[in-house]
């Protein structure tokens, strides 16, 4: 029963780290309709970059703000001259922009900052914490637990974003309907560029966290493929979605990685978190929270 | 002027429905099968069959059947290189363990099973549509790779997961030079490539476009949805099993699961989203495109680099490489959307009209 809660608990805890990512794609879809498959490169772009800044010699305080700048400006530049070109193109041309995107946004990550395996201590250490260890023999560990704080800490920070300042309730109105946002008077390409800034903002706290864990590395663009499963389960255009999809992939991974893995040859972590996605998905086609769409002709 | 249907009568229905009505066309398609039968395989060199023109073929073939998929019947597909990969550990071992079975039959039967496959992970396109379905595809790509690599028995137990193929051996003919491979292929990819064309104008290829521009409305005026929609999965899981079959006997010389990865997949979408979305002809407009690029980018960095007197190391070249790549496909898509069969038709109307401005 302990090993099976220290499954379930350090399952949910690597989950939030898949609703990071996955909720940069959700802020980039409910505003603009994109689905933007480059969110993993830019997760990738974001660790290698502040990792960069700090060999330059900058200390951790000063390279993050560092960092979101330049992954501001990276969004901005790539609504400027990738989105806008292309508005009121099928979304599957815009889905095909961003895979170009990607390959762009690493090619550059790598000729910028070189293409080594690199470290990053952001002061989180990986050990089991001690307490739980010696009271019920679970080891849950350190990292995982302040990952998942700062993940909560980020999406109440967006909720509030989205819900009380005037910027969001403008998002959230873009994000209804677009044409509609446009007749009030809401400038839809200011929108678009703070919503792709902020998307910035959170594939570089993805890529902190991610990259803290696992190295800065290529591998960490693939982070993007882990993010999607969740982002299917939890529905496109939702927050909460994203959190709970996150929560059920990872639990449901790492369950059938212990249980069911060993019996199979293992490595099933690949796929399935996609088969159970589609599964679910059979029960309810637009996942958890998203938008039921109604069909007419 | 060159292009002109002025003159052309049409005294029956046999002729109102050709595949290619215009004589223009008839002769166009004539000149370059002949060009590629006969004047090619003269002229070219075995790097540019072995490294060019064979992967060429096989990979307007799969983006052929992915075309029928997402082009024709409007379901995003990003696990086409999953369905290859199927048809060549198919033929495979329909080559290992059917005693003197023909190797062209043993194709057939790679693409067939790849269709059934197709039709299996195509059940949930009756629910999920738009990205949920596109990622709901890629569940296919991840399992079908791991599953061949996991399992023994389809790679006959062999240790290392690489496999080296059989010969193709047709009636007692070896084909081993690329002249002959490229012959080969070539024949087949062109047989199916007509058949794609002429099936796309046939009563279920308009039902495949009819449920691509409205599911609903299609399903209203009588086209039966599950029918259509399955049938697309297996006809283009089909096409994408014979190209991979191809891709393993006559270009890798090898089965592997590795090379049926996702970046192959992404590569086929690609192909057909600059050729352009539902046309035979993007395909290979789009294969080319994607075939040559790489070539004509690492000439360039190489160019680049001497010009300019800088050493150029590897890494850099393929970072280079990669970000031009990304920022061609977008430039791409910003210029001209409609991908290069669209360029090919503002050509055809400018032939017309020439040299006349309107």
């Amino acid at each position: 029963m302990t090993f099976f809660l220290e499954v379930l608990i350090s399952g949910l805890l690597s989950g939030i780290m898949y609703s990071l990512v996955a909720l940069g794609f959700v802020l980039i879809y409910k505003a603009s309709g994109v689905f933007n498959f480059a969110q993993g490169a830019m997760v990738f772009f974001a660790a290698l970059t502040f990792v960069g800044v700090m060999e330059l010699g900058l200390s951790p305080w000063l390279a993050f703000p560092v960092t979101l700048v330049v992954m501001i400006v990276l969004g901005l530049v790539t609504e400027r001259f990738v989105l806008r070109p292309l508005v009121n193109q099928p979304q599957i041309t815009l889905f095909m922009a961003t895979i170009g995107l990607s390959f762009f946004i690493e090619g550059l990550a790598q000729m910028t900052w070189g293409a080594e395996v690199r470290g990053l201590d952001i002061g989180l250490e990986d050990l089991p914490i001690q307490w739980l260890s010696d009271r019920f023999g679970m080891s849950i560990s350190k990292f995982d637990l302040a990952a998942a704080g700062i993940a909560a800490i980020l999406v109440a920070t967006l909720a509030l974003f989205f819900n009380r300042t005037r910027i969001g309730r403008a998002l959230r109105a873009v994000a209804d309907d677009h044409q509609a946002a446009l007749a009030v008077g809401i400038p839809l390409q200011q929108i678009w560029g703070i919503v792709w800034g902020v998307a910035g903002f959170v594939a570089l706290v993805a890529g902190l966290l991610w990259g803290a864990r696992n190295g800065v590395q290529f591998a960490l663009t693939f982070v993007a493929l882990k993010a999607l499963p969740v982002l299917i389960l939890g529905g496109f255009e939702s927050i909460p979605g994203a959190i709970v999809g996150g929560l059920i992939v990872g639990a449901s991974e790492k369950l059938a990685e212990v249980y069911l893995g060993p019996s199979v040859g293992g490595g099933i972590e690949g796929w399935f978190p996609y088969i159970l996605a589609l599964l679910f998905l059979l029960v309810r086609p637009e996942g958890l929270f998203g938008e039921k769409i109604i069909r007419r002709i | 002027m060159f292009y002109r249907e002025a003159g052309q009568f049409k005294a029956s229905y046999i002729e109102d429905s050709a595949i290619f009505p215009l004589r223009q066309d008839r002769i166009g398609i004539a000149v370059i099968l002949a060009v590629a039968f006969a004047v090619v395989p003269f002229v070219a060199t075995p790097y540019l069959f072995s490294a060019i023109l064979i992967p060429f073929l096989i990979l307007a073939l799969a983006a052929i059947g992915l075309n029928i998929l997402t082009g024709y019947c409007g379901q995003l597909s990003l696990g086409s290189a999953a369905f290859m990969a199927i048809g060549a550990f198919a033929s495979y071992n329909f080559m290992l363990r059917v005693p003197g079975m023909p190797i062209l039959v043993a194709f057939a039967g790679g693409g067939l099973i790849a269709a059934a496959v197709g039709i299996l992970f195509g059940l949930p396109s009756l629910r999920i549509r738009g990205f949920y379905l596109a990622v709901a595809t890629l569940a296919a790509q991840f399992f079908i790779v791991w599953c061949l690599s996991k399992v023994g028995w389809f790679s006959n137990y062999s240790s290392s997961g690489v496999i080296t193929a059989q010969e193709i051996n047709i009636l007692g003919y070896v084909f081993d030079t690329p002249v002959e491979k490229y012959m080969l292929v070539l024949t087949i990819v062109a047989v199916m490539a007509l058949a794609a064309k002429n099936l796309a104008r046939s009563n279920i290829g308009r039902s495949w476009m009819a449920v691509r521009d409205m599911d609903v409305a299609a399903e209203v005026i009588g086209i039966r949805p599950m029918r259509t929609k399955l049938l697309a999965f297996a006809i283009s899981s089909f096409y994408c099993g014979v190209a991979g079959a191809l891709f393993a006997y006559a270009y890798l010389g090898t089965v592997e699961p590795e090379a049926y990865n996702l970046d192959l997949s992404f590569r086929i979408l690609f192909m057909i989203i600059i050729g352009g979305v539902g046309t035979v002809l993007g395909s290979f407009l789009g294969s080319a495109f994607i075939a040559l690029l790489p070539v004509f980018l690492s000439v360039f960095v190489e160019v680049l680099g001497s010009t300019l007197g800088l050493d150029v190391s590897k890494s850099l070249t393929s970072n280079l490489e990669l970000m031009v790549f990304g920022g061609l496909i977008i430039l791409f898509l910003i210029v001209e959307p409609h991908g290069l069969a669209r360029l090919w038709q503002i050509v055809k109307e400018k032939l017309r009209l020439w040299p006349f401005p309107h």
